[in-house]
């Protein structure tokens, strides 16, 4: 996917006059995020968990090295395949090439995140095999030709009479806005194509290096037909998602769904490891698991550590209000949010994608609901000191900055600096007390009166009120 | 967070860091605060030599501008007990960001850390450090409080304007739904994404007409203009004051964007 989230500007203001799209958002806020809410409450250890939670990852990713030849070696155990993939090209080509290796025509996919960075669809239709998204969010985007834009609601910016109308459309059935109707139709459709597929493809929210299983969880009990249907399964999931242990699983299961959807746990927790033994009435004949690095090996040990700790559960964007106002799409690719904006400009480099961290007002809900507690405005902030180091911050902010910093690093020089221009605008806001309008202050005034200042500034009032007080 | 680890010395020495916003735009607010120290029992001294905190700079990634900025300010402020600034950005800048600056400077960095733990927003360092309980105050007016963002979640101030406000005579506190979600001042953000910072201000305002309060208090005087300027513009009669205000009761000063003779 291309990135456009230089764009997010232009984008979050079409998105702020989509009456659809603010509704659809407003339902996170009364669906989610109060979720979370009170399913933090009816759990007392909440809080230790998210420590516990946090120091899982933590110890995972300071022995990463470790926990990955461990989960490979268990995968081998149970006689799956391991492919190590530097990058998205790479990874794309080991999928391909299982596919092929099979005569796949149609493969099924359950939710995957890494199949979205790496563009997956359309790779493989563009090499003849059509992939069939089985969630059902990430199956009305693919219908709609769309990014997700949300990692757990891929397809959360529609209200359902636009999925109404899309089902309509597609399905050659009349149109319904039951939910369960809509979600029997799309259900329909897919088990045709559950039993068509040659290869079924899931990602992983956990691999646990012990067993060498991968654990997916999903409210669809999709991944389980995707994996269990097709006679050749392959996993796709990033380095940083392996965990010692399966105990160590279920302490992070309990904080996912939680700081997710508010759920207590996900409808379907699904485990796999390898293939269908002698003994098994089912299961897929061959286990593959593409293990991507595409950058993730280099944030061990930089600033960017922290955001490895991620568990996708999408609590910091439903959470944060500039998300809820300008939708995920408006962040131009593939992750979205605050996790978004410290991801992305990873992937597509900071040149291509400094809007992303600059697109937060620092209110620092993100990382008071992230279950394991990433410092999400600090990591935001390292990205804009790159961006200022390398002179993407625009010339005229650059120039104002500039002065300004000039000006306040000398205390004399900003005293008469700033008494004059008080003096000034206290005069000329005393009638109305604050200003319509002002020259260079559009960004503010467009919306808002700017409060005028008292005139006198703090400083001299406070110099002739008081002899020798001050040093 | 902010707690009084020791008991603070019969008279401390407190250097007022005023904060440009108030010092420009506000002066009142300040004078209320140093009313409020000193009733309190400090000696309130304000180092001629401070301009701001450095956070503009910190938050558009300018480091060297920042480091410069926070090196006066640990001259400045040399020698006091207690460095207190009427609002919460500010003083979680000094207190949870001053200590991560100078990397590459172990003596500076040293000062910093020093120069962080005796830096404290004025309502909590009432509270939690003075042993403030009540104040000396009368206001009738239903009052709703907007906890501001750094305050909130880097110095945990919430209990604490509350529970000096519950000490304000006549006065009613009346919640808004969520006092907690940002106004969308954001500093540079304001202006930096105006539409989305609009759409954020005006919940807020909202929110806070659903409350009934007839006066929007916060303390911080960014968010507080934020949030006056959307309700001037659309006419409210809600007033804005800093929360400081109306604890000293010095009330001279019109509300904040109203002309003087309203």
């Amino acid at each position: 996917m291309q990135p456009s989230s230089l764009a997010f500007q232009t984008k979050a203001s079409d998105a702020l006059a989509d009456p659809n799209l603010q509704k659809a958002l407003g339902g996170i806020k009364t669906g989610w995020q109060r979720g979370r809410i009170l399913a933090a409450d009816r759990l007392p250890e909440f809080e230790q968990l998210r420590d516990q939670a946090r120091d899982i990852k933590n110890h995972a990713l300071e022995h990463l090295d470790f926990y990955l030849e461990a989960f490979e070696a268990r995968v081998l155990d149970a006689g799956g395949q391991v492919h190590w993939a530097r990058d998205a090209a790479e990874a794309r080509a080991i999928i391909q090439g299982i596919c092929q290796d099979n005569g796949a025509k149609t493969v099924t996919k359950s939710k995957s995140m890494i199949a979205e960075e790496i563009g997956l669809n359309d790779h493989l239709e563009a090499a003849g095999i059509t992939p069939v998204e089985t969630d059902l969010g990430e199956y009305i985007i693919q219908l709609r030709k769309e990014p997700p834009s949300h990692l757990v609601g891929p397809a959360v910016h529609l209200t359902r009479d636009q999925v109404s109308d899309l089902f309509a459309a597609t399905h050659d059935l009349p149109r319904t806005e039951d939910p369960t109707e809509l979600v029997g139709q799309a259900r329909t459709v897919l088990r045709q194509k559950y039993l068509a597929a040659d290869v079924g493809i899931t990602g992983a929210n956990f691999l646990i290096a012990e067993t060498g299983s991968a654990i997916t969880v999903t409210n669809e009990g999709n991944a389980e037909l995707t994996q269990g249907l097709p006679k050749v399964h392959v996993v796709i999931a990033s380095l940083e998602k392996v965990i010692p242990s399966m105990e160590d699983a279920f302490t992070l299961l309990r904080v996912l769904a939680r700081s997710a959807t508010g759920q207590e746990f996900s409808t379907y927790t699904t485990v796999m490891t390898g293939p269908k033994r002698t003994e098994d009435h089912d299961g897929p004949e061959q286990f593959h698991v593409v293990l991507l690095d595409n950058g993730r090996s280099k944030m061990i040990g930089s600033k960017f550590q922290d955001m490895l700790r991620c568990i996708r559960c999408g609590a910091c964007m439903n959470n944060c209000p500039v998300y809820l106002a300008a939708g995920g799409h408006a962040y131009g690719w593939v992750y979205v949010g605050p996790m978004g904006s410290v991801l992305t400009p990873q992937f597509v480099g900071i040149e291509s994608a400094h809007t992303l961290p600059n697109a937060s007002s620092f209110c620092g809900r993100c990382e008071e609901v992230c279950p394991v507690r990433i410092p999400l405005p600090n990591l935001m902030r390292h990205w804009r000191e790159e961006q200022f180091k390398r002179q993407l911050v625009p010339s005229t902010v650059r120039w104002g900055l500039g002065i300004w910093g000039y000006v306040a690093k000398r205390p004399a020089l900003y005293r008469f600096a700033t008494r004059v221009a008080m003096a000034m605008l206290g005069r000329m806001g005393r009638k109305e007390g604050s200003f319509a309008s002002l020259p260079l202050a559009g960004g503010w005034t467009a919306s808002r009166d700017l409060p005028a200042p008292q005139g006198k500034t703090f400083m001299q009032q406070w110099k002739k009120k008081r002899r020798g007080g001050a040093r | 967070m902010t707690s009084a680890a020791s008991s603070p010395p019969a008279q401390p020495r407190v250097g007022l860091f005023v904060t440009c916003l108030v010092d420009l735009f506000r002066p009142s607010v300040g004078f209320a605060a140093v009313k409020l120290l000193e009733d309190a029992g400090c000696t309130v001294e304000v180092p001629e030599a401070q301009t701001c905190c450095g956070q503009p700079a910190f938050n558009s990634g300018d480091r060297a501008t920042t480091e410069d900025l926070v090196r006066g300010l640990l001259d400045a402020f040399e020698g006091y007990d207690y460095v207190v600034a009427p609002s919460g950005s500010c003083a979680g800048m000094l207190r949870a960001h001053v200590p991560d600056l100078f990397e590459n400077d172990k003596a500076t960095a040293a000062r910093a850390a020093e120069f962080a733990g005796r830096c404290h927003e004025l309502v909590s360092f009432l509270v939690d450090v003075m042993g403030v309980k009540r104040v000396d105050a009368a206001l009738e007016r239903v009052a709703t409080y907007h906890d501001s963002c750094s305050g909130l979640r880097e110095l945990k101030i919430k209990r604490q304007p509350r529970r000096l406000l519950q000490s304000v005579e006549g006065l009613e506190l009346a919640e808004m739904a969520e006092p907690e979600v940002c106004c969308g001042f954001g500093g540079t953000f304001c202006v930096k994404y105006p539409q989305i910072s609009t759409k954020m201000v005006e919940n807020k305002v909202q929110d806070v007409a659903a409350s009934g309060a007839d006066l929007l208090l916060a303390g911080d005087l960014g968010c507080l203009m934020n949030m006056a300027g959307r309700l001037a513009r659309q006419g409210s009669p809600i007033e804005v004051r800093h929360v400081a205000e109306v604890l000293a009761g010095e009330l001279d000063a019109p509300p904040i964007g109203r002309p003087a003779d309203a």
